[in-house]
């Protein structure tokens, strides 16, 4: 099968002030279809940099990147946010939802500005169905700001998945989260992932990590390790484990 | 399809600030209002002056006692007059587009009329005058030549005057004493209103020229002639005829300044309306400033609200919104602004003419034309300030706009 993403000696160079920082150096990469990929690393370690590129948010300084076989270094700005709206769904760490407007209307979002026109009814229903799979559907007229961080990332998951991307990428997605909200959202993306969707996620956090099937870890802008991960964790019976810690808590107040 | 999705979002970020929108559109509002008000009481101004124009009569001509010399002291005014009887039946007698002459003197007298005092203007004129001026009686009939021939002691009433003299009993027939001549009343004027310099037409009496020198002034000397040519296109010829017969007359040596002065109907309307016009010039000088005043406001605002929203443009350019979106949507918001002050600016401009129209009995006058023009220049304003604001926004860097905090 052909990869979706292919990085060819990925570079990132941040020029500051005097000293040049080299965010990236020398990435290369493949990730196949189907594929549930965590990239840990320290702090500093080039992760987010390298997620940016990724989600062609930002370009490269030297390299190649593939991404379903196109090159993405020859795009235009405009190529560049088409991609961004048609093939890639990007979740942040800090949410980065519109405030003072509807989690249905966040939803909405990239389909407005989609190559193709869709009624306002139409909007809605693939809306509504994007907060249905983050199980969301009776929050939709919520503001950001009346929902908790778990909600609003779970909004953010939907309106990286309203396009209907073949790839997800998260940064960070359960930094801002406490650890059981972590494995709701996990038990997202597995889902999506069970259904074939590519998912490339960031996480320093290794329990995190082994919600996913493979681990690529980074170091001062480089990929030092690539395995497999072999104790994988499922969300299902992760949640009734927790859950059934928290009873007999529950139960002596 | 793109564009209604980003006219719809641009407005719901008006309403969301409704007060900033409110106040940022103020500027656009009092310019556009300022213009509208401005052309309205321009253009009521020009149309009564017109009117009054017109009033004076037709095809008129007025040759006045003394002239404006070359160091600009205009001399022999009123005063020691000029002009004579005779020249008045040299113009009638050898000028052949020369229809009607009417010699003219002027004094503000001091008349009474039983225990009524008052002090209107006393017109000496020809019998030809009501005919030139179209200035027909409403009641009695005007004096004749013979009554010039005799120096007849009658006199044709103003409306005004008899107003204040009579009340709204008939003047015909009545005795007004003249600097303690008394005159009877023959005639009574129709109503004229108000002339182009503001001063009341009707408060008149008008008497036989020849009454006026032998009865009342004691002079020989006229102030002025009015002179009727038979066609509009005679007037510069008629003019210029005149002119050589007077030089001729008053034995002027070629070189020398003219003792008199020829206006035509043409010259007291462009002296008249060169004063109207200079203040609508200036008025709207001041309109357009405080229209680029409002919008400069508005570049501003829009400078702040792209910084303010800079997070949520690096949404929108994650999420797949191409520079021209996001150029769009603020160069929409900034149009939307200026235009609504425009159509609530021209409402206001409107609104302030009417009360100004009822309140000092002032004519205005707003064509639509006018009205077109603001509010397309009102929106013109929106594109031009808005458009670097909303350029800016557009260049925004997607990653770069996602940190700024
Ligand atoms: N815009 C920037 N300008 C200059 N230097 C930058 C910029 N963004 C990141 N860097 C530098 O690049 C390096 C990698 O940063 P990056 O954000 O990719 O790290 P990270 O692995 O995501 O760290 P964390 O786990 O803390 O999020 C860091 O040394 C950082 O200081
Ligand atoms: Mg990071």
């Amino acid at each position: 099968m052909n990869a979706v993403i292919k990085l060819d000696d990925i570079r990132k160079t941040y020029h500051t002030g005097e000293v040049d920082v080299q965010a990236v150096r020398k990435v290369s990469l493949e990730i196949h279809p189907g594929e549930f990929v965590a990239i840990m690393g320290a702090s500093g370690s080039g992760k987010s940099t390298l997620m940016n590129i990724l989600g062609c948010l930002d370009r490269p300084t030297g390299g190649r990147y593939s991404l379903d076989g196109i090159d993405v270094s020859q795009l235009s700005t405009d190529e560049l946010a088409d991609i961004r709206n048609q093939k890639i769904g990007f979740v942040f760490q800090g949410f980065n939802l519109l405030s003072r407007t509807s989690a249905l209307e966040n939803v909405e979002l990239p389909m407005l500005y989609a190559r193709q026109h869709m009624h306002s009814y139409e909007l809605r229903e693939k809306a509504l169905h994007a907060l249905g799979v983050v199980s969301l559907t009776d929050r939709a007229d919520h503001h950001p700001s009346q929902l908790s961080g778990g909600q609003q990332q779970r909004v953010a998951i939907a309106r990286a998945l309203v396009n209907q991307p073949a790839l997800v990428l998260a940064d960070e997605p359960t930094g801002n989260l406490d650890s059981r909200t972590s494995v709701e959202i996990m038990g997202v993306f597995q889902q999506l992932n069970d259904r074939g969707i590519t998912i490339v996620m960031v996480t320093h956090e290794p329990d995190i990590a082994r919600f996913t099937k493979r681990s690529v870890v980074m170091s001062d802008g480089h990929v030092v390790s690539d395995t497999p991960v072999t104790d994988r964790l499922f969300a299902g019976p992760e949640l009734e484990r927790l859950h059934s810690l928290l009873d007999p808590a529950l139960q002596t107040q | 399809m793109r564009i209604l999705v980003t006219i719809k979002t641009a407005l719901r970020a008006l309403r969301r600030n409704k007060m900033r929108s409110v106040l940022t559109a103020l500027g656009i509002i009092i310019g556009v209002g300022a213009v509208i008000t401005m052309v309205g009481i321009g253009n009521g101004a020009k149309a009564q002056i017109e009117a009054q124009i017109a009033s004076l009569g037709q095809n008129v001509i007025l040759i006045f006692s003394g002239s404006v010399t070359r160091t600009g002291v205009h001399s022999g005014h009123g005063g020691a007059g000029t002009l004579t009887v005779e020249d008045a039946e040299a113009m009638r007698r050898e000028i052949p587009g020369v229809m009607a002459v009417s010699p003219e003197l002027r004094s503000a007298a001091q008349v009474a009329a039983g225990n009524q005092n008052w002090l209107p203007q006393i017109l000496g004129e020809g019998p030809d005058y009501f005919d030139i001026r179209q200035w027909p009686l409403v009641e009695g009939s005007p004096f004749t030549p013979l009554d010039v021939r005799g120096a007849t002691k009658v006199a044709v009433i103003g409306k005004t005057t008899a107003q204040q003299l009579y009340g709204d009993e008939s003047p015909i027939g009545q005795i007004v004493r003249i600097k303690n001549v008394p005159f009877t009343i023959v005639g009574l004027l129709s109503s004229k209103g108000l002339s182009v310099m503001g001063s009341d037409q009707d408060d008149v009496l008008v008497v036989p020229y020849t009454s006026a020198m032998k009865r009342v002034l004691g002079t020989t000397t006229l102030r002025s002639i009015m002179v009727q040519a038979a066609d509009a296109k005679l007037l510069p010829v008629v003019q210029q005829q005149i002119t050589e017969l007077l030089r001729q007359r008053h034995r002027i040596q070629p070189g020398r300044d003219d003792d008199f002065t020829v206006r035509g109907q043409q010259d007291i309307a462009e002296m008249a309306t060169a004063q109207s016009k200079t203040m609508t010039i200036l008025l709207g000088a001041i309109a357009s400033v405080s229209l680029i005043v409002g919008g400069i406001g508005i570049m501003n605002i829009m400078l702040v609200s792209v910084t303010e929203r800079t997070r949520e443009i690096g949404i929108r350019m994650a999420v797949g919104a191409h520079a021209n979106d996001i150029l769009l949507q603020f160069l929409t918001e900034a149009i939307t602004l200026s235009s609504i002050g425009g159509v609530i600016g021209i409402a206001m401009g409107v609104g302030a003419s009417k009360i100004i129209s009822l309140s000092l009995d002032w004519p205005t006058l707003i064509p639509v034309v006018w009205v077109v023009v603001a509010f397309l220049f009102s929106a013109a304003v929106g594109i031009f300030f808005g458009f670097y604001p909303a350029r800016k926004a557009s260049k925004l860097d997607p990653i770069d706009a996602l940190r700024y905090e």
